[in-house]
Parts: structure tokens; sequence; C-alpha cells
């Protein structure tokens, strides 16, 4: 009598783990179920976004460079980047290589978002061959328009104290931990107080493009250091 | 239209001549070529190997670098051919497949170089031919895995400004993070133990009352065994609602297959809890019990090894569904012919096929229990068939799981290998970057030596020491030395700043030192020169030592200028530090330049720490010694 107790309740132990399993079975037909932890795509992404650059005759003519410096300049571009765009990634690996001992990448943000100048995620070899047109062949006021460009993180025309904060500590932390005399936390702060007292003339709280150019164009100092980089190429 | 019949296009359109006569309306005109360009050979350097095709054969395909203007860039007007400085070799294979339309992919090749070089060229690679896509694609997707290890486990870099949330999300799924999550990850695998064993001795016979006979455990301290339960199922609640809590995708979450065992394992308590009163079900849900076996599996967090297997059984899916389904039609049948020739023997265990079915299971996997055996000829001459082929049909399917496996586990012995490797490579890598930093550092007292030199004359040495640097290297230093400038503050090596840093925690004594032999160690940086030609000279950037007293810098201008913040001038005899040795000697006569004091009147107003003052600074030659570079 036990023996047919204990055939029932094993047939009813069958009944409830096929009905278990069955159930689990039609949950993951059904899609709601997934068995697999991470779903590892099998498609390889198609081919990296390509983007072919004008021809040389009309970046010679929109930018203030030679032919020859235009290829030497495509050159070192196409090496990096043979897909003919750098994405945000690549370029912050390239900049952080040139300074090894701090962290490069906040800085190379911003760059970044200077460089593309039409926003769309990616620099093409247009957009670094204009920027660095301006940067190297530029008038003194064209380099300070794009350095106040830089500053104006949200590109509105005026330069808050957060918005130099953000880039004042980009700056030092390219610098890193190993420095003479040790990096205090306020040091960001201070340096941005100096710039703002230097700048804003009519102390509103933001610095304006007129009153930037208008300050370092009185500004010894900073007027030698524009033409500091002209024999780069 | 394809590029290869390009070629066929003057046969075409001279075979329109075939529809002239009955055509109805007049034809349209004939395009004229602008300049009828005579075919030109075009050379190709690649490195130094010279390709030469024709500008027809590379204009087929626009849309690539050598089929448009872009290979302009790379034109040299001197020796009038395009220069690539690329790999030859698989240069090769894109010309080949400017000439013939189809892209082959060389066995040797590594799967990444080939990559770069159709990427640099322009050539979509899922234009392989069919020949060689299959074994493009499986490289591609090994190089795929090997990298999605490495990222893996660059995952675990820890990011900072984490929420709480995502603290305990990594916290859960890597125990190694945190002694938290190590503590957590010990506890569950404890409980599961627990539980696990709980469920078994529940079922052991223990001693028998006296007047009654033997009983399980379980019904023997039920009460025990009930607390235990309790408190497993408890802890794994709770687990699970914070799984379920820390989770960046819920719905993700409840649908993945551990959170599934998670809930099964659970779930049987609570039911039992809800149905214990009624009486008829309360049979069949006892029987749900043996879903607590499912706990076992929450061990696949914990082991390694028990992910690799199930792994391996998903994704040999198909061959274990092919032993399923061949062994199936083999039961059948050979069940089916052992009932009927067994039907005959009296006594025979073959009531029904159903009851074969056992028989045929056995003996395929040559158990070979011996319950049921064939009595007639015929029943043994099949049976032995019906064993023989067993062994066939099980060892086919197998070596394909096995390899599957094998595939598996040394993909993960890789993983651990790099991992344990990724330590060393990583010391190696950041050994290189501090070669590099100690490089700008060193080339900064080479600087100063190099004055040192000029000023006193000896050429010989300046020029060797010049020509070690080269324009890149000293391009780049002048980089990292205009940011010195911008921040006010200096690059040192890591033993300075461990240092200083100590000092600086020192520094809410501020103590004038009596005297300047107790002074030791580096205590600033001497003028360094960069070139001759600027004019605002960089300035000699020395502070005090922090131990001599609290550091004033004076605010420093931005975009790249600052002035000096305080001048340190020390007599050289004390000021001996390791580091200094080499250029002590020609300091002084160094020090007598003219920047310095320069420098020094142009000061505003520091609080200069020396005892020595600076009064003496213009006038004692001998006393004045400014410190050093603080580096190497």
């Amino acid at each position: 009598m036990l023996s047919a107790i204990w055939e029932t309740e094993g047939l009813q132990t069958v009944g409830i783990v096929v009905l278990v399993f069955a159930s689990i079975k039609l949950l993951h037909i059904l899609g709601l179920i997934s068995f697999s932890e991470d779903s590892v795509e099998d498609e390889l992404e198609l081919s990296a976004v390509r983007h072919r650059p004008e021809g040389l005759e009309q970046l010679e003519a929109q930018t203030r460079f030679s032919r020859k410096e235009l290829q030497i300049l495509y050159r070192g571009f196409k090496n990096e980047c043979p897909s003919g765009v750098v994405n945000e990634e690549t370029f912050k690996d390239i900049y952080a290589q040139f300074f090894p001992q701090g962290d490069a990448s906040t800085y190379a943000h911003f760059l970044f978002n200077a460089f593309d100048t039409d926003h769309n995620g990616s620099v093409s070899f247009e957009d670094f061959v204009m920027g660095l047109s301006i940067l190297l062949r530029g008038t003194v006021q064209e380099k300070l328009i794009w350095a106040f460009n830089l500053y104006d993180i949200n590109k509105d025309g005026y330069i808050t104290k957060e918005e130099m904060l953000d880039i004042m500590k980009a700056i030092y932390d390219m610098m890193g931990k190993c420095t003479y005399p040790v990096l205090k936390e306020e040091t960001p702060r201070q340096h941005v107080e100096v710039f703002f007292q230097k700048m804003d003339k009519n102390k509103d709280g933001v610095v304006t493009i007129d009153e930037f150019i208008d300050c370092c164009q009185n500004d010894e100092n900073i007027m030698r250091s524009m033409h500091l980089f002209e024999n780069v190429l | 239209m394809a590029a290869g019949v390009a070629a066929w296009l003057p046969f075409a359109r001279a075979a329109a001549i075939g529809w002239m006569p009955v055509a109805n309306l007049p034809m349209p005109v004939a395009p004229t070529e602008k300049n009828k360009r005579q075919d030109e050979l075009i050379v190709l350097n690649v490195s130094g190997r010279r390709f030469q095709t024709w500008r027809n054969t590379l204009d087929r395909y626009p849309d690539t670098l050598l089929g448009s203007s872009e290979k302009e860039f790379f034109y040299n007007e001197d020796t009038k051919e395009y220069f690539f400085d690329r790999d030859p070799d698989v240069f090769r294979s894109v010309l080949n497949f400017y000439r013939t339309g189809k892209l082959h992919y060389p066995r040797y090749e590594c799967i990444s170089s080939y990559d770069e070089e159709l990427a640099f060229f322009g050539i979509v690679p899922e234009i392989i031919g069919d020949c060689c896509y299959e074994e493009y694609k499986d490289r591609k997707r090994e190089n795929a895995e090997r990298l999605m290890d490495d990222q893996e486990d660059n995952k675990d870099a820890k990011l900072p400004n984490m929420t709480f949330r995502e603290t305990m999300w990594r916290a859960f799924e890597n125990p190694h993070t945190s002694t938290m999550a190590l503590v957590f990850y010990y506890v569950t695998g404890f409980f599961i133990a627990v539980s696990v064993i709980t469920n078994v001795v529940e079922t052991v016979p223990c001693g028998s009352v006296p007047n009654m006979k033997e009983v399980p455990c379980g019904e023997r301290y039920t009460v025990a065994f009930f607390c235990m339960d309790t408190a497993c199922v408890m802890i794994f609640t709770v687990e699970y609602l914070m799984r379920l809590f820390a989770a960046p995708n819920r719905y993700r979450f409840m649908r993945s297959v551990m959170s599934i065992i998670d809930v099964v394992a659970i779930l049987p308590y609570y039911i039992g809890l809800v149905m214990t009163d009624n009486e008829d079900v309360s049979g069949a849900f006892v029987t749900l019990r043996v879903f607590r076996v499912f706990r076992i599996f929450k061990f696949s967090r914990h082991s390694q090894g028990l992910r690799i297997l199930g792994y391996t059984l998903k994704s040999c899916a198909s061959e274990l569904g092919f032993l399923l389904f061949s062994l199936t039609m083999a039961i059948i049948i050979f069940a089916t012919v052992m009932f009927y020739a067994e039907k005959g023997s009296t006594s025979s265990k073959f009531t029904s096929i159903p009851a074969s079915f056992w028989y045929t299971i056995v003996t395929m996997t040559t158990l070979g229990y011996g319950d049921m055996v064939p009595k007639t000829i015929a029943g043994k001459i099949f049976g032995s068939i019906c064993s023989l082929s067993g062994v066939l049909v099980i060892a086919l399917p197998v070596p394909v799981i096995v390899s599957n496996f094998s595939r598996i586990y040394h993909q993960n012995q890789r993983a651990d290998k790099r991992r344990a490797q990724k330590k060393a490579r990583l010391a190696r890598i950041r050994l290189s970057k501090t070669g590099s930093s100690s490089a700008f550092l060193h080339s900064k007292r080479n600087g100063l030596f190099n004055e040192a030199l000029e000023l006193t004359g000896s050429t010989e040495d300046e020029k060797r020491l010049s020509k070690s640097t080269s324009l890149i290297e000293s391009q780049h230093h002048h980089l990292l030395h205009c940011l010195e400038k911008t921040t006010n503050h200096e690059f040192v090596d890591e033993q300075y700043y461990q240092q200083s840093y100590l000092e600086a925690g020192l520094q809410n004594y501020p103590s004038q030192s009596p005297s300047l032999s107790s002074q030791d160690g580096v205590t600033g940086t001497c003028c360094t020169r960069r070139s001759k030609k600027q004019h605002h000279t960089p300035l000699p950037n020395a502070s005090a030592p922090a131990h001599m007293q609290p550091l004033k810098h004076t605010h420093t201008h931005p975009q790249g200028l600052q002035e000096l913040s305080t001048i340190h001038i020390q007599p050289l005899s004390t000021s001996r530090s390791s580091l200094n040795m080499r250029v002590e000697e020609p300091a002084p006569l160094n020090c007598q330049s003219s920047q310095i004091t320069t420098a020094i009147i142009s000061i505003p107003t520091p609080p200069v720490t020396t005892p020595e003052g600076d009064a003496h600074l213009p006038a004692a030659p001998t006393l004045q010694n400014v410190v050093k570079v603080s580096a190497l």
C-alpha cells in the first residue's frame, strides 16, 4: 500500500516537473525569458563610417596651408585614423599619449568639441585642418576667438565661472599627481578667480568675447605667447 | 554595374547597331568624351616596392582611396609616383581586387593588420570573395572574442562617483571588488551548501522510535528542519531582492537564467506555506520540494567550471538535439523488433513496446542491468545488434561536444592567463610611461647643464648633449614645459613627490631653520632657460621647502606665463642632494648670469625665506647658489 502511495506521488512529481519545464520553455519561446547570460552579437558591426575628404585644391583654397603641408597633415591623420574620421575615444587616446603623467581625457573632450564644429560626434579631416589653419596661421584675433570658443563649453557666448572652473580642472588634471608643489584642491579655483579678476571688466560674473579679446590684446605676455607655435609645421 | 564588365561596354554599344533598323524614334545624342585621355600607367610605390597599373583599373572603384581623388594626397611631385607607407604584401591583395574584382584574404595574414589595411584603402571587407569569406569571418570572430575578454577585464576599473546602486551591482557581479562583496559571496555560498545538505539529510532514516518503523530525519525533527529551511529561504529572498534592486536593467535581469533559478528555488517554500491546510493537494505540493534541488544551480555564480559546462551544453544544443533524436529513432525501432521477436516466448518480460523501451535504452547505453533478458534466438540476435549499434550512435556526436568544450575551456584558460599576465604588462607599460616622463625631467636638467656649459664655453660637451634629443622630443618637452608654466606647478618624479608630500604634512609648524647646514633635500628649481630667443624668460621657479615655512604662491597669469613665486637661494655646500651631483660644479658660475638678478628684481614681494636674504644676491657670488632641478 505504501508503494502505491509512493507510486502516485512519484507520478505526480514527474508530472509537476514536466509541467514546470514546459512552461519555462513556453516562456522562452514567447521571448519573455532569455537563456543567454550576455548576448554576444554574432554579426560584427558594419564597417566603420568612412569619410573621404574634399580634394586637395579645395582644401588649399579654404585653409592657409600649402599643398605639401596638407599632404603631410593628411598622411599623419590617415595613419592614425584609417577610416578618415576621428571619434572621441581615439582622440582622447592620441592626446593622452603626450601627457603620460596626468589624465588628459577631460581636456581632450573639450578640445574635441572645439574641433568638431558641426557637432556630429566625429572630427573629419576638413574639421581638423580648418582648426589647425586658424591655430597655426590665423591672425591673433582668430586665435583668441578660437580660445574663447574652447572655454565657452555650452557655446552661448559667455564664459561663466563654472565653465572656466571645468576647463581649469581639466588642465590641472593633465599635470597628474606628482607635481611640485603638491597640487591642492583649491588651486584651480584660485586660478579661476585671478582669471576673472583680470578679464571680467564690468564684474557681471561672465566674460563676453569682447571683454576677452580686449583684455588679451592688452596683455603683453599673452600676445607674445600667441605666436609661440607658428613654426610648428 | 560591375566594374569588370566595364571593358565590354564598347562591345555592347557596338552591338546596338542591331536595334537601329527597327527603332521607331530617333536615337539620343551620344555622349562625347570631354578630354580623350590616353590611358596611362600609374606607379604606386608602397614602401619601396613599385606596383604599376593602368589608371582605368583604379578608376573602377571610385569610392575607395585609390579610385578617388584622395590618392592625390599621397602624390610625390618629385618622383611622379604615389607613395604609400604601408605593408606591400597586403597591398598585393588590395591591388588584385582592382584588377580582378575579387578580394581575397591570405591565410597567413593577421586579421587585424589586414582589416587596418582595408580600412586605410577604403575597401569594405564584406566584398571578400566566397572562397575566402568564411575564413575571414572565423578569424574575425575569434579575434573579437579575445578582445571581448580583455574588455571585460577593463570594465573592472573603478569609476569614480558611482551611485550606491551601481556599487552594489558591481559588488554582486564581481566579488573581488570589496571586502563586503567577498563576505556576501561566501555567506551566500555557505547557505546554499547548508540548504542542499539539509535537503539531503532530511530524507536519511535516522534512528527508529521503538514501536514505529524507521522514519526519515525530516519527520523526526520537523521543527529543526523547518527552521533551517526558513533561514535559508530568508537569505535567498533577501539576496534576490537586493539583486533586483541593484540591477541596471531590471526587466533584463528578471528574464535571465540565474534569476529564474533563484525564483524556482525559493518558490516551493512559499507555496508550501500557503498550502499547508489543504489536505488533498498537499501531497502533490510536497513533491514540489523536488525543486529545492535547483538551489544547487545557484552555485554556478560561484563556480567558473559550472558556468563553462553550462555554456558548452548551450552551444552544443544542436548536437545534443541530434543525439537525442537519433537515439529515439533507434530505440523505437529496436523496441518494436524486440517486442515482436519475444512475443512468442512464455513469461517474457517484454509485455508491450513501451516496456521494451527500457530494455533498449539499457542495452544501447551498454548498461545491461539484466532485469529484462531476451530468451528466444531471434531476440538474442536482435539484442546483440542493438547493443552494437548503440555504441556507434552514441559515439558519433560526442566528439563535436568535446571539441566545443575544449574550445571554450581553452578560451577561459586564455582569459585567466591574460589576466595574470596583465599585471606584468601594466607594470611594463607604466615603466615605459615613466620613462617618457623621466625623459622630460632629464632634459630639463640637461637644459640647465647646457646653459652652464654655454657660459663656461665648453662647446664639445654642449654639442654632445644637444644632439641627444631629437626634434620631436624637444618639441614634446617644450609642450610639457608650457603646461608647467600654465599651472605654475612642476613635474617631479615619484620619489620626490613622496618626499614633498610628507613634508607638506608637517607644514603646520612653520619654523625658520636656523642654519642652512641642517637643510637637506632639494629645495627648488633653478632657472631654466628654454631658448635664447624668447623674450619672456621663463623664470626661476623656486619655492621654499615646505618644512621651512608656509608657501605663498603669488597668483599666476592665465594663458601661459607666470611670475616667479619665490626664489630660494641657498649656499651650494649645504644643499647637497643626490639628485644634483652632476650639475653642481658649473652651477656657481651659472648663477651669476644676469637672468637671475633680473628675475629677482622683478619679484613683487615674495616672502623670501633664505636667511641670507636678497641683499647679498648681486654682490656675493660665492654665497649664491640657485637651487637645483628637482628631479632625477
